[in-house]
């Protein structure tokens, strides 16, 4: 069972990269329109060196606005769950923060904290994935059933006690859910400041960079890192549900 | 006037605040309960049967009048009550035991933590949930829920048992079968309760006293005895005299309705 549970994915990413050589070879597309994976081997070959160091860059500064976005967003979908007037109010500023595109936020948030590259660049990555962690706890703590906090309070439990206790668990499958969102999005957010910052670092940068050099294979290089740390980090994500919130899972 | 009642409701109103005003929900509610006494609340739909045992639970404090257990006023929730309703409520991501053992968590209690789980694995068995106690909610029928969430009601033995509307939600057999569990509970177990109920059957199969509400806002407006026979059957609720009662109770409800004056049948 655990052996099926990695050969089957790999055997699709091998699938995957097979056909996309094949299609490379057969439309005989040079390597600036589409690189191959195998043009992708002697780039990391090349830059391994860059990739670590970069790679790591992207990783912790798109982990730590991750961990601001969870607490912060944690705190503010508690705010809201738990008071009408505060759900009534926030709202509507939520929404209309969420609807601006952040690419446009980028560079004025690089312009504001211009020399300050991990700083800015972590606060884009809070800035777009907090959203999601705000609204889904704020709606796991709304929709919470009456009953719930009715067999508890009538025992003289206290709201903390009634929280932690039922609030705070009852939300987890929702929290995980919109975590997993959030994941991809602090990706984008981190990987847009880094191309758009002047002198960035981070595989964003490494990207810009290849743009510039006109090496091509080089960009298609950090894409496939880039999909790679995406893929370490919601894995972690979903390992940490299983151990989490694994009861809401009814397939099993 | 002090009554030797454990549950004692004097001239209770309460009305519920609303967008068009205040909404009367329950207007000169009477009703008592002797210790170890059961009583179902029957009455039309709305009629104000949740706020009695939301009023009872301490979870709210009624407008006018009283609400007493024990002879003091209950002003805000106290610890010595359990509570079940139609939608059992149990805690998905904690097995069938931990869910019992809940109450013990927040109430003081003299009990270890040893004393606690042979306590919840004897409520268990007699509601015949043996085996099930490290199995998750999910994996539990609605009757076994409803089960788990008596055993839950009654870990901490409090002074007062509220059952809103328990068996509602469940099939015609699977609720007999838990009518006769309630029985044998309450011959091991006795507890002091009050019953809320939509069914007539079920009111004067397990209580020994029924009260008819009328109508919101509601008042007692009729009372049934139901004099103690022993354990009692599914069988007996097929004689003449459950017959009867049924008829008598339907007739009530036909009058808090509104349906027929209360002239008819007096």
């Amino acid at each position: 069972m655990k052996l099926r549970q990695i050969l089957v994915p790999l055997v699709a990413v091998i699938v995957f990269l097979i056909a996309w050589e094949a299609l490379v070879w057969s439309m005989g597309w040079p390597n600036y329109k589409m690189a191959s994976p195998s043009d992708l081997l002697p780039a990391y070959e090349r830059y391994w060196g860059l990739f670590l160091t970069m790679g790591w860059q992207t990783l912790w500064r798109t982990v730590v606005g991750l961990v601001l976005a969870v607490i912060f967003g944690t705190a503010l979908g508690m705010v809201m769950g738990f008071s009408r007037t505060m759900r009534d109010a926030l709202y509507p500023l939520l929404v209309g923060f969420n609807a601006v595109p952040k690419a446009t936020v980028v560079p004025i948030v690089a312009l504001m904290f211009v020399g300050w590259h991990d700083f800015n660049t972590v606060l884009i990555a809070f800035i777009i994935s907090f959203f999601p962690i705000a609204v889904s706890v704020s709606i796991g703590l709304s929709t919470l059933e009456p009953e719930y906090r009715d067999i508890l309070r009538s025992l003289g439990a206290s709201q903390a006690t009634i929280f932690w206790k039922i609030a705070l668990p009852k939300t987890l499958p929702e929290f995980f859910g919109a975590l997993k969102v959030s994941v991809t999005l602090a990706f984008i957010g981190t990987n847009l400041m880094e191309i758009v910052s002047p002198h960035g670092r981070g595989l964003g940068a490494l990207f810009d960079s290849g743009k510039t050099n006109s090496d091509y294979p080089l960009m298609f290089a950090v894409l496939i890192a880039l999909a790679f740390l995406g893929i370490v980090l919601y894995y972690l994500v979903v390992a940490l549900e299983k151990t989490f919130a694994g009861w809401a899972d009814r397939t099993v | 006037m002090m009554s030797d009642a454990l549950i004692d409701i004097q001239a209770v109103r309460h009305s519920y605040r609303t967008a068009s005003g205040p909404l009367p929900v329950l207007d000169g509610l009477e009703l008592s309960v002797p210790e170890g006494g059961f009583v179902a609340v029957v009455g039309p739909s709305g009629c104000g049967k949740s706020t009695l045992t939301r009023l009872v639970a301490g979870l709210l404090i009624p407008d006018e009048g009283e609400v007493r257990v024990h002879g003091s006023r209950i002003t805000a929730p106290r610890s010595n009550v359990g509570m079940a309703f139609q939608n059992p409520v149990l805690l998905e991501w904690r097995t069938i035991l931990q869910n019992v053992l809940l109450p013990l968590e927040i109430v003081p209690t003299k009990l270890t933590k040893a004393e606690g789980e042979a306590r919840a694995r004897k409520l268990l068995a007699l509601v015949g949930l043996e085996g099930f106690e490290n199995k998750r909610p999910s994996e539990l029928s609605g009757g076994m829920k409803q089960r788990a969430s008596l055993c839950r009601a009654l870990i901490h033995s409090p002074e007062v048992l509220i059952l809103d509307e328990p068996f509602g939600a469940l099939d015609a057999f699977t609720r007999e079968d838990l009518w006769q569990i309630m029985h044998r509970v309450k011959a091991e177990e006795p507890f002091t309760g009050i019953l809320i109920t939509h069914d007539l059957r079920e009111s004067i199969f397990l209580a020994d006293q029924v009260v008819v509400l009328s109508g919101r806002p509601a008042k007692t407006q009729f009372v049934l005895d139901i004099p103690d026979t022993g354990l009692r059957t599914l069988d007996d609720l097929y004689t003449p005299i459950a017959a009867e009662r049924l008829n008598i109770l339907r007739h009530q409800i036909e009058v808090a309705q509104g349906r027929i004056p209360a002239e008819a049948v007096t």
